[in-house]
């Protein structure tokens, strides 16, 4: 094993990013009730797998989160968002009015759009981060303890 | 009465941090330096109650940011290179950008004015309606993702476009296909 000796790194590590990543969930779908949102919780997702790149290496995190499935998600979360809108357009509502949703109760519409256009917004942030995070790492050569 | 001396406290803090990290020469010390910067400006958003904003400050600014930097002088230099002389023109240039900045801060509104107008055109408009129009308690997120969702549409395709510049400069695919195509 080459990361035998962080230890307690690596034991903290494994009980955090769990948390990490439940954390993330409740920024992204409470966003409407408390402080936080699809960024902040795209942010907090890609830290919870960062984290476990950081420690454990990088060939590991990537059998756990693969390079195509961080690149994939980058476009996946635009589509979202511009799907919601298109939705409505469908329908003949204006673009991006959530009245569409439930057009005898606006809020509830309302609630149901922020819903879907804040996990676009998650997913995006999440793979840009991440893949961003694979760019510079992939091109460092391991780096042993003492160079730091 | 607290607040103020917290603010205080915190802007003292922010300079402290700044001037430690143009003393030093070790680039890790510095990043990690940057990131307790980060973490100091979010509080301070926390004391002005603009608390998204500094769940971003302290999730981008201080996480992020930190690991990017870390990544980056893995891939250059741990210290800094020593300038040869002491340079009269760079100190100029601050000094007069600085001043001009200050200067330029005179004429905006203070800090919660009734009267500026930020506060007077959409802004009355959101807080009065958004509890009615929209129904979510949180009104950053009404704005942004329902008042302003086009906007926010806009800013998701910055960051797409931000992700996909640096997959091609970084990513090596280019590199690859070359490689790929010498082989066959």
């Amino acid at each position: 094993m080459m990361y035998e000796h962080h230890l307690i790194l690596r034991v903290i590590t494994k009980i955090v990013v769990g948390t990490i990543i439940l954390f993330a969930f409740y920024v992204q779908f409470h966003g409407d009730f408390s402080p936080g949102g699809g960024f902040q919780a795209g942010v907090i997702m890609a830290v919870a797998f960062i984290l476990y790149g950081v420690v454990f290496g990088l060939s590991k995190v990537k059998q756990v989160f693969p390079v195509w499935l961080a690149h994939k998600l980058m476009a996946l979360g635009v589509l979202i968002y511009a799907g919601t809108g298109l939705v409505s357009l469908f329908y003949g509502y204006p673009f991006l009015d959530y009245t569409v949703f439930d057009p005898e109760h606006p809020t509830h519409g309302q609630h149901w759009g922020i819903w879907l256009v804040e996990l676009g917004v998650g997913v995006t942030v999440s793979g840009v981060i991440v893949s961003i995070y694979y760019a510079f790492a992939s091109r460092t050569p391991h780096i042993s303890d003492e160079d730091w | 009465m607290i607040e103020t001396s917290i603010n205080i406290i915190l802007f003292l803090m922010l300079v402290v941090t700044a001037l430690a990290i143009i003393r030093m020469d070790k680039l890790f010390a510095v990043v990690m330096l940057s990131g307790v910067f980060s973490f100091l400006s979010a509080l301070l958003f926390i004391v002005m109650d603009a608390v998204d904003v500094a769940f971003t400050e302290a999730a981008v600014g201080a996480g992020i940011t930190t690991v990017l930097m870390l990544g980056t002088i893995a891939l250059t230099a741990r210290t800094q290179k020593k300038s040869p002389k002491f340079q009269l023109m760079p100190l100029l240039i601050i000094i007069i950008i600085g001043v001009a900045l200050i200067y330029g801060t005179m004429d905006m509104p203070n800090f919660g004015d009734l009267n500026s107008p930020a506060n007077t055109h959409v802004a009355a408009y959101y807080v009065n309606n958004s509890a009615t129009d929209i129904g979510v308690p949180n009104m950053v997120t009404g704005i942004l993702a329902s008042y302003r969702g086009f906007d926010t549409l806009g800013e998701v395709a910055v960051v797409f476009t931000a992700g996909v510049g640096v997959l091609v400069l970084l990513s090596g695919l280019a590199r690859r296909r070359r490689e790929d195509k010498e082989e066959l």
